[in-house]
């Protein structure tokens, strides 16, 4: 029976704003921009709680990497039922290369510190898209993983976990600890209220920088360029069937 | 004014004002609207309207919570789901 849960949770710009790219190209614009917890790390959060108040797991320590406003991203993880919060301090050129590795490097290294034996994700982080953590981090850990989770459940010692996957679904056993990346149908996350968040005020946060975890952040990658997509082109209305025919064939497309 | 019931009531206001800053017309516009209907009632004394008025204010709290996270839950599905499914 897992003990202790860690739940990664990400600060994203916010799903409801408008992306907008930087004149130089080299990232999108995230000052002044509204932020939030990205929807799958919500999910996430929320099955860890659901876990808690099931009375299967002890305690759900959440943890987010990044400079100092990734603490409000932790303390609504807090409002949600987290117990306590671990921010890993990344600042600077570190968190504009940090990615999926880094990450699962400093997953991994807390995991084993805090002896945790259960990690939920959320599948993929809606600003970079890369589903990779949660992959990495169980291999990094050598634990099984039930990626794309859309139903958990604790049998004994292992966990029975419903993927989704492209055919329907999938239904494996794993051995705990393992790692579990949530997807959208998973469950319904609670919404993080005032009151919960005033209540979640007295629930401790710890600093740990990626050093003390022994966690190296070299990217192995650089960002050359980041572009807008193709702007849509407007439509053409045609009067008659001959016209449409007529249009397809200037296009080439007939 | 009813003097036990004020704490609740402001407690209401300020919850509702904390939702309003994800309303998808904007927060000026919740904000502004937010005001107006709990002015309208500022003059009520009756204990037994004004808990019935914050029992409609903690339905309204409810109705916002489903709102976002419908708004939220269709976004992903069409950002990455596959319209069959």
């Amino acid at each position: 029976m897992a003990a202790r849960v860690l739940v990664g949770v990400k600060r994203v710009i916010d799903y409801a704003v408008k992306i907008r790219v930087k004149p130089d190209n080299t990232g999108v614009v995230t000052d002044g921009v509204k932020h939030s917890m990205n929807p799958f790390c919500e999910i996430a959060v929320e099955e860890a709680v659901r876990l808690k108040e099931k009375k299967l797991v002890k305690e759900v320590v959440a943890v987010s990497c990044g400079p100092q406003q990734v603490q409000e991203t932790i303390r609504t993880a807090l409002a949600m039922g987290a117990d306590r919060g671990i921010h890993v301090e990344v600042s600077g050129k570190d968190y504009d290369s940090l990615g999926p590795l880094q990450v699962s490097k400093i997953l991994a290294a807390l995991a084993k510190k805090e002896e945790a034996s259960l990690i939920i994700l959320g599948k993929q982080a809606i600003d970079d898209d890369c589903n990779q953590t949660g992959q990495m981090t169980a291999a990094l850990l050598d634990w099984p993983q039930g990626t794309f989770a859309s139903e958990v459940a604790v049998e004994g010692d292992k966990l029975k976990v419903i993927r989704e996957v492209d055919g329907g679904l999938e239904t494996i056993k794993i051995n705990l600890p393992a790692v579990v990346t949530a997807d959208l149908r998973l469950n319904t996350p609670r919404y993080a209220t005032l009151p919960n968040i005033m209540k979640a005020k007295k629930k401790k946060i710890t600093n740990v920088k990626p050093g003390d975890l022994g966690v190296d952040l070299t990217s192995r990658l650089e960002v050359l360029r980041v572009d807008e997509p193709p702007q849509r082109q407007a439509g053409v209305k045609v009067e008659t069937v001959e016209d449409l025919v007529g249009k397809l064939k200037e296009a080439g497309r007939i | 004014m009813s003097n036990p019931l004020r704490g609740e009531v402001v407690r209401l206001y300020k919850n509702l004002l904390y939702l309003g800053r994800e309303y998808p017309k904007g927060t000026v516009y919740f904000r502004e609207r937010l005001k107006v209907a709990f002015m309208k009632n500022k003059d009520v004394t009756d204990p037994e309207k004004i808990r019935k008025l914050i029992d409609r204010g903690e339905f309204v709290i409810k109705e916002l919570e489903a709102l976002y996270f419908l708004r939220k839950y269709r976004a992903m599905k069409k950002r990455y789901y596959d319209p069959e499914h």
